[in-house]
């Protein structure tokens, strides 16, 4: 037992104070690409190969000729290992975008309670949010918490693109969640369909089934992302 | 090669002429055989000693006019496998089953009923599995005649969940939505009192047609798709799919390329492992090992991203190569990383290993027995914590595996205790693989370009992952693209066990026997 408090003494605060200083990935992160107007020949092989197709071209316009949907973009690098001219991979990851509808901010200016929401992941978003719990992210520090129950949930955090099998639960879990709620897509799988599309098996995107207020690309988001995401969806950043 | 030979001369002298035998690839043996003799020779093989690795089906009725079951067993003695292969007319969409001789099988004949509707005959439970009670009978996803973006309509159930009844036995139904952040799956306990006496578990709500998704696509365009199948095992999955095409392509990578993916093979084992030893803390209400896990899991997740720019490795395989190369700088940090990792993850051990309460409840909770671990074919930690010595590492060597010397642990008890101990064990093994290879980074070109693949050919490919042996079954169309892909995790085969593990605990020590297995519901359910 003593042996376990002089542990803990010892390894002291590992807690990340994000938002407040910046947390930059390093050089060769996997990040949204980056389009460089001046290089670009306009020959159009990244949309091509494209393995989500988020990448739109507008043809005769020089200016915004290029344009990648970061909703749909999963990071894969293809974009800028065909383009060695005009591509190049960004370290960007925070893009959170959100519908405004001005949500109903007031009510969730203290804590918030967050229930997770899995329909259809590959298990990377959901590990992400798990980080959040954790020593390092540690989302108490400012104010939201995972509970058990969509019944005690403020805010939706879901995960995939809503599989055929799991539409209903989707459905009974926001239906069970009580206004005011705000529903969060986390993912390209979520806010797009990603890789999955739409098929026969996924619906391609939670906003096909439920409202989503805010949109958290990224293939999984980096913890970073999710935290940027939340505070942004109760009016905090 | 001699120790294919013996086995060929074996199959010869039972089946004759009925028989046909080709060697393939560097490790495999490809068989033809008719339907009605695959009972026979089923039990002849497991008498042998090699268990049913993979089963799956393909549509080839554009091509042969047939369906085709491909049966896939290993022989871990002699590292190479066998795989069957039986053809089905389309006037008689059945074949009998095996389950009844072959355990393992059982989950692959259902799941073939439900995507490709074909009947295994004389098969004990024929509910549906891979598809759910409002599917439409007469749909079969995986046939080619059914479109990828067809919307399905839902109907009235025809599910029928196996339940214990009795004068105080009551139904607990859990799920698909958990209270934790975990993955969608649904339980139905049936209990008296506190007790578990069944248990029946419903999965594939994940189901996102993965598979079907990558079919008509070229190997490097599907190779997204694969890295997506699973997070936390991506990089095993990836490597089993580039192992299959290259085989298929006639692709040698070089040593290099070897030793780059054993380094990321283990640091994936070891952020798994860590993180896992730690979560099963969660399972029995001790926080203060599973904040320690998922720091330093974090620390391992935070060496990813710094050193191949993702924190669930993605993005570095790709068949014919990989696409990030490991400088001496980085190889210094991984090396220092592991070095703070080992001293912290011992002294987290000897502490968790010296706590009375948590030792309580793993020990003797849980027990998967050996005897239905080698029936069902369980594999990867949750085998070996139960007496079966299988590890592909070093049954079936791939990447880099024959190039360093480790030890596979085993433990008897098959307890929740086993379980951690296996994987603490491995986390050493691996910070040690990891430090021969970058001892000895041979030079050596990244990326070959893939040779011509022959139409219709197929191959397996298959990896230890954290959670045990991940196969994949890829078939080649005409036009150098995808035909037929299956992945079969571990935990597809693990799953099953499961229920097994329960009756005779209670209800509250569940979530700890599950965390145990660590099993993944996404590259089950695909
Ligand atoms: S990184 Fe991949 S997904 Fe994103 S735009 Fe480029 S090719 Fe498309
Ligand atoms: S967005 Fe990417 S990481 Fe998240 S569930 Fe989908 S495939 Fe997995």
């Amino acid at each position: 037992m003593l042996r376990l408090f002089r542990k803990s003494l010892k390894t002291g605060t590992v807690t990340t104070d994000y938002p407040q200083t910046p947390s930059v990935p390093g050089t060769g992160f996997q990040g949204l690409p980056v389009w460089q107007v001046q290089s670009c020949v306009q020959c159009g092989q990244c949309a091509d190969i494209c393995p989500t197709k988020a990448i739109k071209l507008q043809s005769g316009k020089k200016e915004a000729f290029w344009i990648v949907d970061p909703k749909k973009c999963i990071f894969c690098g293809y974009c800028v290992e065909v383009c060695t001219r005009a591509i190049v991979q960004g370290e960007q990851y925070e893009f959170v975008e959100s519908v405004d509808r001005a949500p109903q901010v007031q009510a969730f200016k203290h804590s918030v309670h967050i229930r997770h929401l899995d329909s259809g992941s590959c298990n990377a978003c959901d590990w992400e949010m798990t980080t959040l719990t954790g020593p390092v992210y540690d989302i108490q520090r400012m104010g939201f918490d995972f509970v058990a129950s969509p019944r005690h949930a403020d805010v939706l955090m879901v995960t995939g693109p809503v599989t055929r099998n799991l539409e209903i639960a989707v459905h009974k879990t926001f239906a069970a969640t009580p206004a005011p709620k705000i529903v969060l897509a986390v993912g390209t799988c979520a806010c797009s369909g990603g890789i999955c599309g739409k098929s026969y098996a996924s619906s391609g995107g939670v906003n096909n089934i439920i409202p989503v207020d805010v949109f958290i690309p990224g293939c999984p988001p980096r913890p970073q992302a999710l935290i940027q995401g939340l505070l942004k969806a109760v009016g905090r950043a | 090669m001699i120790r294919q030979d013996r086995v060929i001369a074996m199959i010869s002298s039972c089946f004759g002429e009925g028989v046909i035998i080709a060697k393939a690839h560097f490790n495999e043996l490809h068989l033809e055989i008719d339907k009605n003799e695959i009972p026979i020779l089923a039990v002849k093989l497991r008498d042998w000693g090699f268990p049913l690795i993979q089963l799956t089906a393909a549509d080839e009725r554009g091509n042969t006019g047939h369906f085709r079951l491909f049966y896939t067993f290993a022989n871990d003695l002699e590292n190479f496998l066998i795989v069957v292969s039986v053809s089905i007319a389309e006037t008689e969409l059945s074949f009998p089953s095996i389950t009844e001789v072959v355990p393992a099988a059982h989950w692959y004949e259902r799941e073939i009923q439900d995507l490709f509707g074909l009947d295994p005959i004389g098969h004990p439970d024929k509910r549906c599995l891979a598809v759910h009670e409002d599917w439409p009978e007469g749909l079969y996803p995986l046939r080619k005649d059914f479109s990828f973006d067809f919307e399905v309509p839902r109907t009235e159930g025809r599910q029928s969940y196996d339940r214990v009844e009795g004068e105080g036995v009551m139904q607990v139904p859990v799920g698909p939505i958990h209270a934790g952040i975990i993955e969608p799956g649904h339980f139905l306990f049936s209990a008296v009192g506190d007790t578990v006496i069944n248990l029946e578990a419903r999965l594939f709500f994940t189901h996102r047609g993965m598979e079907k998704l990558t079919e008509g696509k070229t190997p490097l365009d599907a190779f997204p798709i694969v890295e997506r199948i699973c997070g936390a095992c991506s990089f095993s999955h990836a490597t089993s799919y580039c192992q299959a095409i290259e085989k298929l392509s006639g692709t040698e990578v070089s040593t290099r390329v070897n030793y780059i993916r054993t380094v990321v093979l283990e640091l994936e084992r070891l952020y798994n492992h860590v993180g896992d030893v730690g979560n099963i803390c969660a399972g029995v209400g001790f926080a203060f090992g599973t904040m320690h896990g998922a720091r330093l899991k974090e620390d391992i997740m935070r060496l990813n991203e710094t050193v191949f720019g993702s924190r669930f490795l993605r993005g570095i395989n790709t068949p014919g190569g990989v696409r990030r190369d490991i400088s001496v700088l980085d190889s210094d940090l991984i090396l220092a990383t592991l070095d703070k990792l080992e001293l912290e993850f011992r002294e987290l051990v000897e502490i968790l290993l010296d706590t009375n309460s948590y030792m309580d409840r793993v020990q003797t909770t849980g027990i998967l027995f050996n005897q239905i671990a080698r029936d069902l074919h369980a594999v990867g930690p949750a085998a070996r914590a139960s007496g079966v010595d299988r590890d592909v590492r070093r049954d079936h060597p791939y990447a880099a595996y024959n190039c360093v010397s480790f030890k596979v642990p085993v433990y008897e008890q098959g307890d929740v205790l086993a379980r951690v101990k296996v994987r603490i064990d491995e986390t050493y093994e691996s910070i040690n693989i990891i430090r021969q290879i970058l001892a000895s980074m041979p030079n050596g070109k990244l990326i070959q370009t893939l040779g011509e693949m022959i139409p219709y050919n197929y191959a397996v490919g298959m990896t230890e992952s954290a959670r045990g042996e991940n196969v994949h079954f890829i078939m080649i169309g005409k036009d150098q693209t995808i035909y037929r892909y299956m992945v079969r995790s571990a935990s597809y085969v693990n799953w099953p066990v499961i229920p097994s593990t329960v009756p005779g605990n209670i209800i509250p020590d569940f979530p700890v026997i599950n965390k145990s297995f660590e099993l993944c519901y996404s590259c089950l359910d695909r």
